[in-house]
């Protein structure tokens, strides 16, 4: 009993439990369903904060293209929408009908191959995670098996942004362009724009978000979580411990990758359209973001900042359209230089202890443990979940 | 190159960088279950001889050969696999991490992706992290975060990993460098334990250390081998006294 008792409190079950309720029960609850699609595009952009945590809080690789695999994963949801929506019927204006509205403006006649998979769902749904995680393995297998890592990898990820990004906006008539695929309408005949749909896509949003912080969790406990940080810290150890350093370094990249495309597809389901304005250099940065001010070591923390530094997204650029991207540098230099280890980092540091002196003392947990995902800290940086229903108004900057 | 009966057998070695040859054709054969020690001045290359053997500098030319099988194309992670261990000079250890878990994580075991997802801290894995631990004194210790070692804890905590894999060669390099009188003598004692049934490479500057333990010396000088020998036959040595003993 006492085993699993501590086994609880190492795996942070409660923090992660204290999510979903806040997510899965709080926010429905409270919210209307226009705030709720938000929340839930929001949390779309959660996963990616989550596969950073395990890349680059764990993994020690930044990347700064995380944007791709995001943008990929919703543009294969996307495709396969926009070729529902696209049936001869409604289409029958078009020069040719049954092709994408885009195409007929590119003045192509016919559907190009490779977006026929894109007719099945089961197709569809693994193209959205393994195409990235194909991505992810060449460029990740390239570049880790030649040892090119820190500073020099991220910059390989941003240009890998700007060359999909480019990509997409140049091949207009397969892609969409600049604009993207609009106009998704339905998934298998279920009208994805009303509010059950909504609804319902919001709680499998929830879900797999839950999901994949349990499977992040197990990983992060297994010796592979042990080993990449292990590697973080002494990476020519681990080499001379007889492990192929490489592969598991390509292993978090995929990961990442993997659990980014989920992301992305659940965005384009809840928002009903995917663009380029989601795969480049920008967007990529807002995301590491997101990861560093929940704390890039924690699951839990992540999906926190994604939250936070969202909702005042919203509020700062309703009010101030101007000021918001100031504010957000301020915002990432200030979680840099004050605390490094984002929410979670100051909930460990200042909450944690709080809570541990009105106890009794007890054996000191294990060290080795990173810090347990939390709930947000009570810096009047991070209103109670509470007040987030309510808007942002309870947060200043 | 014919095969032989030592456990390494390094022939014609040679690396150079930008022409400078760090290592400059040089033979060394090392015998199982033999200590050698390895001096010589600063800039002989003798870390990287090291570096050769374990693959973390690639050869320019000559063969390194681990119980007859050559090493010189190997990837590291190979080398080791194979039974080569390396400590390096400053301890490298994972100081975030408990000395259990520093031990557990060199446990050769669950090694590729797959097998470090699926790998479980069984009791067989307890027991040799329990005996390991016990060996290099630090079993009272295992819930420490190794940071939190002293220096010489630090390096009895890298030869303990080394040993959790069990290799059949070892190498240290100064692995008392830093240490107290009384952490010399303890690390000879163990350094005299753990070469029963391995070879045992080690550099070390400090010479009434490396009259205690070293079976045979070699002596370094530019990248070749000045001497060879018992360490009263290389201390006579008027070569080795000249460029590294000092009269």
């Amino acid at each position: 009993m006492d085993a699993f008792k501590s086994w609880i409190a190492r795996s942070g079950t409660g923090s992660i439990l204290l999510l979903a309720l806040l997510i899965v029960v709080v926010f429905p609850l409270t919210m209307d369903i226009f705030r709720l699609n938000l929340v839930g595009k929001y949390l779309t952009y959660a996963f990616v904060a989550v596969g950073l945590v395990m890349l680059w809080g764990y993994g020690g690789i930044l990347s700064l293209g995380q944007g791709v695999f995001f943008g990929l994963g919703g543009y294969m949801m996307a495709m396969f929408l926009k070729l529902e929506a696209s049936d001869p019927e409604a289409t029958k204006i078009q020069s040719t009908p049954g092709i994408p509205d885009f195409m007929d403006w590119n003045q192509l006649t016919e559907l190009p191959l490779w977006w026929e998979p894109f007719r099945h769902l089961p197709l569809a749904l693994i193209a959205v995670v393994a195409v990235p995680m194909v991505l992810a393995f060449i460029i990740s297998f390239a570049m880790f098996k030649r040892r090119v890592g820190g500073v020099y990898f991220a910059i390989i990820t941003q240009a890998v942004a700007l060359i999909l990004t480019v990509l997409i906006i140049g091949q207009q008539g397969y892609t969409g362009g600049v604009n993207g695929i609009t106009d998704l309408r339905t998934l298998l005949g279920w009208d994805i724009r009303d509010d059950s749909a909504k609804l319902i896509l919001y709680f499998v949003n929830a879900g797999l978000l839950i999901g994949v912080i349990v499977l992040c969790r197990w990983i992060q406990m297994s010796k592979l979580g042990t080993l990449l940080l292990a590697m973080r810290d002494k990476e020519d150890r681990v080499r001379f411990s007889g492990y192929d350093v490489a592969m598991f370094k390509v292993f978090a990249f995929v990961l990442a990758a993997g659990i980014s495309a989920i992301g992305g597809a659940m965005f384009t389901l809840q928002v009903g359209f995917m663009s380029p304005s989601f795969v480049g250099i920008v967007p990529s940065i807002e995301m590491v973001i997101f990861a560093a001010v929940g704390g890039r070591m924690s699951l839990v923390g992540a999906v926190y900042g994604a939250l936070l530094v969202n909702f005042g997204k919203t509020y700062f650029s309703e009010s101030a359209p101007d000021l918001w991207l100031f504010l957000m540098a301020a915002l990432f230099i200030g979680v840099v230089l004050a605390f490094p280890n984002g929410l979670a980092g100051l909930y460990e540091s200042h909450v944690k202890p709080w809570f541990a002196r009105r106890k009794a003392p007890k054996a000191a947990p294990a060290a080795i443990e990173p810090p347990a995902a939390p709930p947000p800290a009570p810096s009047h940086k991070s209103a109670p979940p509470a007040t987030l229903p309510g808007g942002v108004q309870g947060q200043s900057a | 190159m014919s095969n032989t009966d030592f456990v390494l057998a390094i022939e014609d070695l040679t690396v150079s960088f930008d022409g400078f040859k760090a290592i400059d054709a040089l033979t060394l054969y090392v015998d199982r279950g033999e200590l050698r020690v390895i001096i010589g001045p600063n800039g002989a290359g003798k870390t990287t001889l090291l570096d050769l053997i374990c693959g973390k500098t690639k050869a320019s030319a000559g063969s390194i050969k681990f119980k007859n099988q050559e090493m010189t194309r190997l990837a590291e992670h190979k080398i080791v696999r194979a039974g080569v261990g390396r400590k390096f000079q400053t301890p490298s250890i994972y100081e975030n991490l408990s000395v259990f878990k520093n031990l557990e994580v060199s446990f050769p075991q669950g090694r590729s992706v797959l097998g470090a997802l699926g790998f479980r801290c069984t009791d067989e894995v307890k027991e040799r992290v329990q005996s390991v631990a016990t060996e290099i004194g630090l079993a009272d210790a295992l819930d420490t975060e190794a940071g939190l070692l002293s220096h010489g804890q630090k390096q009895w905590l890298e030869i303990g990993m080394l040993l959790m894999q069990e290799p059949e060669l070892l190498m240290l390099d100064e692995p008392i460098a830093g240490m107290s009188v009384r952490e010399r003598e303890l690390t000879a004692d163990l350094l005299q334990r753990i070469c029963k049934g391995r070879s045992v490479i080690v550099i070390e500057h400090d010479m009434d250390f490396v009259k205690r333990i070293a079976h045979k010396v070699t002596v370094m000088h530019q990248g070749k081998i000045l001497a060879e020998g018992s360490m009263e036959k290389v201390q006579a040595d008027p070569k080795v006294i000249d460029v590294y003993l000092g009269h």
